[in-house]
């Protein structure tokens, strides 16, 4: 393998032991690890520049201001967005898909459907339960096939003039699915239907474009892109949010307040309510900036090759099962193995150096559907190795010596 | 099993390999709970591996039934009845697990990570020690 395609070296946390053994990092479907130049982003705000933001007048407050609108800058460009100001902030995609679910709620009522799929993951779910709580409206999912994609036909056939918003995962967290969502956010669109992407696992693996895409909102996390926890971000078409009631009320988000009445901020701090998470920002901000500056369409090659040897091989070993067999898939790998419970296997991998995640991973009708407790799950990162390949599959091979 | 034969098994393991082995076989010889009371109302709910767990007082001494769909988890709860299986309930609630997971370094199975079944086992083997012996 190319050195220049080799990029652990910039993770420091991947050079540590675990229980002895050096470490196999395959849970980045969980979170990434850290680039050192985020780490420092991060610990140069705190030593330089840390002052509140957009109102002080002093220059610590000037610098860390810019800082911030920079990294919404560029976090607004990797996605596509046409301007900065359709791209807020938030704690991460959960809070961004409750976000969009509490301002959309006044436009529901009881007749009204929101159509998901039965692959989302919890925080594509239950903040629509709740809407459909508040306003009467009804939550319906699209069926989803034995070997772990959408069923287009149930799809197309649950979507109809009633439904009001269709919220998909651009990738499965639990399979690695990738989803049509560009053919799906049209039909909605046809139906007059709002269209929410849940981006989560898509912005490390794929080129996205909420211009191409269409979509009217896509939420995201930085953690899942070599940045920090506690950030992340909800793109959303500028007339739409323009439209929207805020979020949550409180310092930044307003225009003028009077115990009478409150006029509301413009775009993006309508919706950003109180003291940001700003080193969250900045490192978010120089999270995009590592990621721009990566020869990413040859590590992401690279990626997907380790992928296909991941799946390739571990299927070759008896009694292991692959869980969901897309067409087209991005990062992660989950599999069962017989004989044994994920967490057994999960125990023993980890012994071993190995980090995988075993579970429902918060996707429990997906499950339910598959008619399985859970997986175990490896997902791959750029800085994964063909090492960490043969490390999985001998790991696992050992693993199944044990039960 | 003992205790006592427990501990002087761990003193001659070398690496994981062997504990984990020994954990898995003494997972084998735990015994299955019927089907029957695989039931909602046993359940301790974890995220990765589901516990059921039945307890009932016998003569002043507290005896349990508990199983679980990983073989590792099976394991530990065998160590975990050699110290509370037909105790007291004052003696349950007085022994020290997490000292004993900590000397035989399985301490990880009880740290309070999300959904760990066993964790949640055992503050429910506790909790019904102190309401046993306040009835």
């Amino acid at each position: 393998m190319a050195s220049s395609l080799d990029i652990s070296g910039d993770f420091p946390i991947l050079v540590r032991q675990v229980n002895g053994q050096p470490l196999t990092y395959l849970d980045s479907a969980a979170t990434t690890q850290k680039p050192q130049a985020v780490i420092d982003a991060i610990r140069r705000y705190y030593e330089h520049y840390n002052a509140n933001v957009h109102r002080a007048a002093h220059l610590l407050a000037d610098e860390a201001t810019a800082a911030m609108e920079a990294a919404r800058a560029k976090v607004a460009s990797l996605i596509g967005a046409g301007e900065a100001r359709e791209l807020i902030f938030t704690r991460g995609t959960t809070e961004g898909i409750n976000l969009a679910a509490a301002c959309l709620t006044d436009r529901f009522e009881p007749g009204d459907e929101v159509l998901i799929t039965e692959m989302e993951h919890h925080s594509n779910i239950v903040p629509w339960q709740l809407l459909c709580q508040r306003s009467g409206a009804a939550l319906t999912a699209c069926r989803v096939t034995p070997s772990g994609e959408i069923d287009l036909e149930d799809f197309h056939a649950k979507l109809g003039p009633r439904t009001k918003l269709v919220a998909l995962g651009h990738v499965s967290n639990a399979l690695g699915t990738v989803n049509p969502v560009a053919e799906l956010v049209e039909a909605a669109h046809r139906q007059g239907a709002l269209a929410l992407i849940d981006g989560a696992q898509a912005v490390q693996h794929l080129d996205v474009d909420v211009g191409r895409l269409g979509c009217d909102f896509y939420a995201f996390s930085a953690h899942k892109l070599f940045g920090p926890t506690g950030i992340g971000a909800l793109y959303g078409k500028a007339a739409l949010l323009e439209d929207l009631p805020p979020y949550q009320g409180g310092g930044e988000m307003i225009e003028h307040v009077s115990i009478e009445r409150t006029t509301y901020n413009q775009l993006p701090y309508k919706f950003e309510a109180g003291t940001p998470n700003i080193a969250g920002a900045i490192g978010f901000g120089a999270a995009v900036d590592y990621f721009s500056d990566l020869p990413c369409q040859a590590l992401r090659e690279r990626e997907a090759a380790l992928v296909n040897q991941a799946v390739s091989h571990l299927k070759q070993i008896p009694g292991v099962r692959m869980v969901g067999e897309p067409r087209e898939r991005a990062s992660v790998v989950s599999f069962l193995i017989d004989g044994g419970h994920p967490h057994d296997f999960g125990t023993l991998l980890d012994q071993q150096g190995i980090a995988v995640r075993t579970g429902h991973h918060c996707a429990m009708p997906l499950m339910e559907r598959l008619g399985i407790p859970g997986t175990i799950r490896a997902s791959f990162a750029l800085y994964n190795s063909a090492t960490d390949v043969e490390r999985l599959v001998a790991g696992v091979e050992k693993a199944i010596e044990f039960v | 099993m003992d205790l006592d034969e427990i501990r002087e098994a761990f003193a001659f393991f070398d690496g994981w390999e062997d504990k984990y082995r020994f954990v898995i076989d003494l997972g084998k010889d735990l015994p299955n709970l019927n089907d029957a009371h695989k039931v909602p109302a046993n359940l301790v709910r974890g995220c990765q591996s589901q516990v059921w767990l039945l307890t009932e007082l016998r003569g002043g001494r507290m005896r349990f039934a508990i199983d679980s769909d990983a073989q590792i988890v099976r394991g530990l709860i065998a160590i975990i009845l050699t110290v509370f299986q037909d105790r007291t309930p004052h003696e349950v609630r007085a022994f020290d697990i997490e000292g004993l997971f900590a000397e035989l370094e399985l301490i990880k199975h009880l740290t309070p990570t999300r959904g760990n079944g066993l964790r949640a086992m055992v503050a429910r083997i506790h909790q019904e020690a102190e309401r046993t012996a306040l009835d």
